[in-house]
């Protein structure tokens, strides 16, 4: 049976991985899964220098969801080679590094200084909704996608991953114009802008007023959005918005996601990426499939 | 080894109004546990999906059980306040580091707690190899823990309206008891934390807090429960520390409140 799946020339033993920002970069979840099982690691978003990220509170639970406002909190490139590629070589998975700027510099600079790191492909997040400059300001205007993009494949060794989001009218628009720009693969949804009002406290329920929902109560949202993008590009696509079983893996995967990744479910289910792998290689036995590739966009 | 297990409810009961003991059989969990650290509890009902973190209030390792002493704070701590006697509950633990046991070891120790920041005073004390001062602040006249804790350690009550021992704060009962010691273990609200780490400078005393922010993960992951750091922290290489995994103990010199 093949579970393995091609990420613009990279292999994936298996469709599964991590959503950027939900695992570190993957040594806290290692107490509890075993990386040699994920297909690839998705790293939390790096910049060129460290950020301290937003106030607390940060986070907020919602019905069958979350928000959060984190501001991409993270040590900067030099720390992150240094010590956390290091770290994740030691495991049989692929690596993919998730990276943000505020500017289209910040991001090729990065970019340029991952092109000798032994990482197999490279996620650019133009679509967090928690910080005020870069991040999402370049994910809702095609124009913007598509002159990053092409900034980035100029610099980049590593295939492209261009990270999607869904606060916009038209999510297609944006995909077909990352696609123009030269990305490899997209991925999708990052979190849907929302905001929580703490009714005792009469304040928003975390500091930055808004943040991003993510969770099981997104995931209608999210595949059909991975089904309206599989039908409007060409190049491969890696699902994700409330996955938090085998199950729901495969409905993004049907719908026409190469890969899947996993998210807020870490949150509650510390052990849910490998249950992920290891349901749909059950699901896959149950109807007879010899290769996941057969199930890939099988909904038409 | 941190562990996800479905634990058995084995006793409720509702010390004072709104809060609540809770001794759960662990498999593997108590056996690792120390004083100051805390498990996050899973909601059974599917929509609330982020566990809440509690600290431990008592720790059985020879049966392996655990105790938690919560206040009902909105809908996840209801749930778990109406679970009976053979219920299961999920839970993620042991997390955080806990209390330096060894710092107090030969010392006289202030074990301060404000509220629902008691109860890990009470392991803790258990655990302590040091002339123990038990300092514990609580609102009003509905007590709880009062008889463990004095079974701990010389038992000293605040309460903010002067019903039960020194009106005020924990902090006016050290002074109105004259009360000299060498270091500090404290668990409370933030502004109580703040006047402690005050205290501690003043007086010289070695200060050690316990922290608390809403937390997603538990582990260390998602950088929700960061609290500031006076220096760049070793792993962000920023001014922030995890609470959940750096803490929720800090000497208090290490961060800003």
């Amino acid at each position: 049976m093949n579970m393995s799946v091609n990420l613009a020339g990279v292999e994936l033993k298996n469709p599964v991985m991590t959503a950027s920002g939900t695992f570190g970069s993957g040594a806290e979840y290692s107490e509890f899964v075993d990386l040699n099982r994920l297909g690839a690691v998705v790293t939390k978003g790096v910049a060129n220098i460290p950020w301290p990220g937003n106030p607390t509170p940060r986070i907020a639970e919602v019905y069958g969801g979350m928000l959060n406002a984190i501001g991409l909190q993270n040590p900067g490139i030099d720390v992150f080679c240094e010590r956390d590629i290091p770290y994740l070589k030691q495991y049989d998975t692929k690596i993919i590094v998730n990276v943000c700027g505020k500017s289209t510099e910040d991001y090729c600079e990065v970019v340029e200084r991952l092109a000798d790191e032994p990482v197999d492909l490279l996620e650019i997040n133009i679509s967090c909704p928690n910080v005020k400059e870069g991040g999402i300001a370049f994910g809702q205007d095609p124009k913007a996608v598509e002159a990053i993009t092409k900034e980035v494949k100029k610099y980049a060794k590593q295939s492209v991953i261009m990270k999607l989001s869904p606060n916009v009218t038209d999510i297609t628009v944006m995909a077909k114009a990352a696609e123009a720009g030269g990305a490899d693969v997209l991925s999708l949804i990052n979190t849907l802008t929302g905001m929580k009002i703490d009714i005792e406290r009469q304040t928003f329920a975390i500091a930055n007023k808004t943040g991003g929902m993510s969770g099981p109560a997104v995931k209608p949202v999210a595949v059909r959005m991975v089904y309206q993008v599989a039908n409007a590009v060409s190049i491969p696509i890696i699902g994700m918005g409330g996955i938090a079983n085998a199950e729901d893996a495969m409905e993004f995967i049907l719908a026409g996601a190469t890969a899947v990744s996993v998210g807020t479910a870490n949150f509650f289910n510390p052990y849910t990426t490998t249950e992920v792998a290891e349901g749909i290689e059950a699901y896959m036995k149950r109807h007879q499939v010899n290769d996941i590739r057969e199930l890939i966009g099988a909904v038409k | 080894m941190k562990k996800k297990e479905w634990c058995t409810v084995l006793e409720q009961t509702e010390l004072s109004a709104g809060i609540y003991s809770m001794w759960l059989q662990t498999e593997t969990i108590a056996h690792e546990a120390v004083p100051g650290q805390f498990i996050s509890l899973y909601c059974n009902e599917g929509s609330r999906l982020l566990p809440r973190p509690i600290s431990l209030c008592e720790i059985d390792r020879r049966q392996g059980r655990l105790r938690i002493v919560y206040r009902v704070a909105g809908k996840g701590t209801e749930e778990f306040s109406k679970y009976r006697r053979g219920d299961q509950i999920s839970v993620l633990g042991p997390l955080g580091n806990g209390f330096p046991l060894e710092k107090a070891s030969g010392k006289t120790i202030f074990l301060m707690g404000g509220g629902i920041g008691i109860p890990p005073m009470l392991e803790t004390a258990k655990q302590i190899d040091a002339r123990k001062m038990i300092i514990a602040g609580y609102r009003d006249s509905n007590l709880f823990l009062e008889h463990e804790l004095k079974a701990a350690g010389e038992l000293y009550l605040a309460s903010e309206d002067g019903s039960v021992g020194t009106k005020g704060n924990v902090l006016d009962a050290i002074r109105e008891q004259g009360l000299k010691g060498d270091i500090i273990f404290a668990c409370g609200p933030t502004p109580m934390l703040r006047a402690i780490k005050n205290f501690a400078q003043e007086t010289g005393m070695e200060c050690y807090i316990s922290m608390e922010e809403r937390m997603a993960c538990g582990v260390g992951a998602c950088l929700a429960c960061v609290c500031q750091s006076k220096e760049v922290d070793d792993h962000s290489h920023v001014h922030n520390k995890r609470i959940c995994k750096d803490g929720p103990v800090f000497e208090a010199s290490e961060v800003e409140l």
